[in-house]
């Protein structure tokens, strides 16, 4: 339960740091590490090299941008959480970091890390997809924009190139009425199924290889949920019915 | 880094955890180490004040910050901290493995909110596991500590 052996590199600057990505073999970046030092230690992941992003100022910031708000790659979940741009402008976002892991986890663990990272049993992938949000992805050969529903490509893969670094996630303002709600075997775990509503706008997660976006009136259709020890695919089916009709009951 | 209130030279492997570090070179074993991915919360230390997972951490990446463990709460014939008093007082421990994670929890949890309801000490602590007490004296530890903490 150690990491394996990497080299190490602490950029100061999003320019360092995407001239590293772009020059490097086989780098991963490092933000909160909530999700990627696990994988090290386990070994599940072997990366050549290690871009911690940590020591670039001025890259965790919150803010309102074109009615809706940018969370840096730097800001952490708990500071999403407490604060009051999101709660005044994207609500949704703010109920649903909370059932993000656990405080001591959303002390480290960061917004974009967690769209970037993504697992499809995640809540913030889903609240991007379900709000229709974008990210910002930069690299040495400029910067473009990813909408939601370009991102997630398959089980934590997503459209970003090896050279490229999620500066920024964008969640346009929440409407009424919004809902995000899960089943976990404990509080904090990963969703064996949630829902999360955006007025009319409904995407599930833990039941597809990524987010995805479903029909309210018919949540199931065309689902094809794994099944494991903690929940039958059966299980996760009647789940997103059950979850979608209590979302759109509020 | 600074380390319960002393500066101490910067890990020499990158790849060395915060909680490795912490025990193995710098000695400081109240620091326990479980599962080693986040879940069990035995090695959570405060990190400029607020609690995070040191073996989610590589030690390099807290140069320039200020760790608090178990150790640097109260010094060797001082009175006990508040959280560890009441841990005391509650029976909050049978054999405390568990503890220092939990302490360092509640501090933090503290720090956020000095007069927790009952959800949100429950959620403050769900982030801790403990085989033996079965949680009820820990959140009336987390009570009493309330308590201490604003006398």
């Amino acid at each position: 339960m150690k990491p394996p052996p990497f080299e190490y590199r602490a950029p100061a600057t999003v320019d360092e740091a995407c001239a590293l990505l772009a020059s490097l073999e086989d780098a991963k970046v490092l933000a909160g590490g909530q999700s990627l030092v696990p994988l090290l230690n386990f070994r599940l992941a072997r990366p050549a090299h290690i871009v911690d992003i940590n020591r670039i100022s001025g890259l965790d910031r919150i803010y309102e941008r074109d009615r809706g708000v940018a969370v840096q790659a730097l800001a952490r979940q708990a500071d999403v959480e407490d604060s009051g741009i999101v709660a005044r402008v994207c609500p949704l976002l703010g109920v649903a970091v909370r059932l993000v892991a656990h405080r001591v986890i959303r002390n480290r663990g960061t917004v974009c890390g967690n769209l970037a990272h993504a697992d499809p049993a995640s809540e913030l992938p889903a609240v991007l997809l379900a709000t229709g949000g974008h990210v910002v992805a930069r690299s040495a050969r400029g910067e473009r924009t990813i909408e939601a529903d370009q991102l997630f490509r398959g089980v934590m893969e997503t459209a970003l190139a090896p050279d490229e670094l999620l500066v920024e996630a964008w969640f346009p303002a929440s409407a009424e009425p919004f809902a995000v709600i899960e089943e976990s075997r404990r509080h904090g775990d990963f969703a064996l199924a949630g829902v999360v509503r955006a007025e009319d706008r409904l995407a599930l997660f833990g039941v597809a290889p990524t987010p995805v976006l479903a029909d309210p009136r018919d949540p199931a259709h065309g689902l094809q949920p794994s099944g494991d020890l903690e929940a039958t695919s059966d299980f996760r089916l009647h789940l997103v019915r059950v979850l979608t009709e209590r979302a759109f009951a509020a | 880094m600074k380390v319960n209130g002393a500066d101490h030279p910067a890990p020499v492997d990158p790849r060395r955890l915060l909680s490795d570090h912490l025990r193995h070179d710098l000695g400081l074993t109240g620091t326990h180490v479980g599962c080693e991915h986040g879940v069990c919360g035995c090695c959570t230390v405060l990190l400029d004040g607020a609690p995070v997972r040191s073996c989610l951490m590589l030690a390099v990446q807290a140069e320039g910050h200020e760790v608090t463990t178990i150790e640097g709460l109260a010094a060797d014939g001082e009175p006990l901290h508040p959280v560890q008093q009441a841990f005391h007082e509650c029976h909050g421990l049978q054999c405390g493995f568990c503890t220092p994670g939990f302490v360092m929890s509640v501090v933090g949890l503290l720090t956020q909110h000095p007069s927790p309801t009952p959800e949100q000490i429950d959620e403050g602590i769900s982030g801790n596991l403990c085989r033996c007490t079965g949680y009820a004296s820990i959140r009336r530890a987390v009570s009493r500590a309330a308590e201490l903490t604003k006398e």
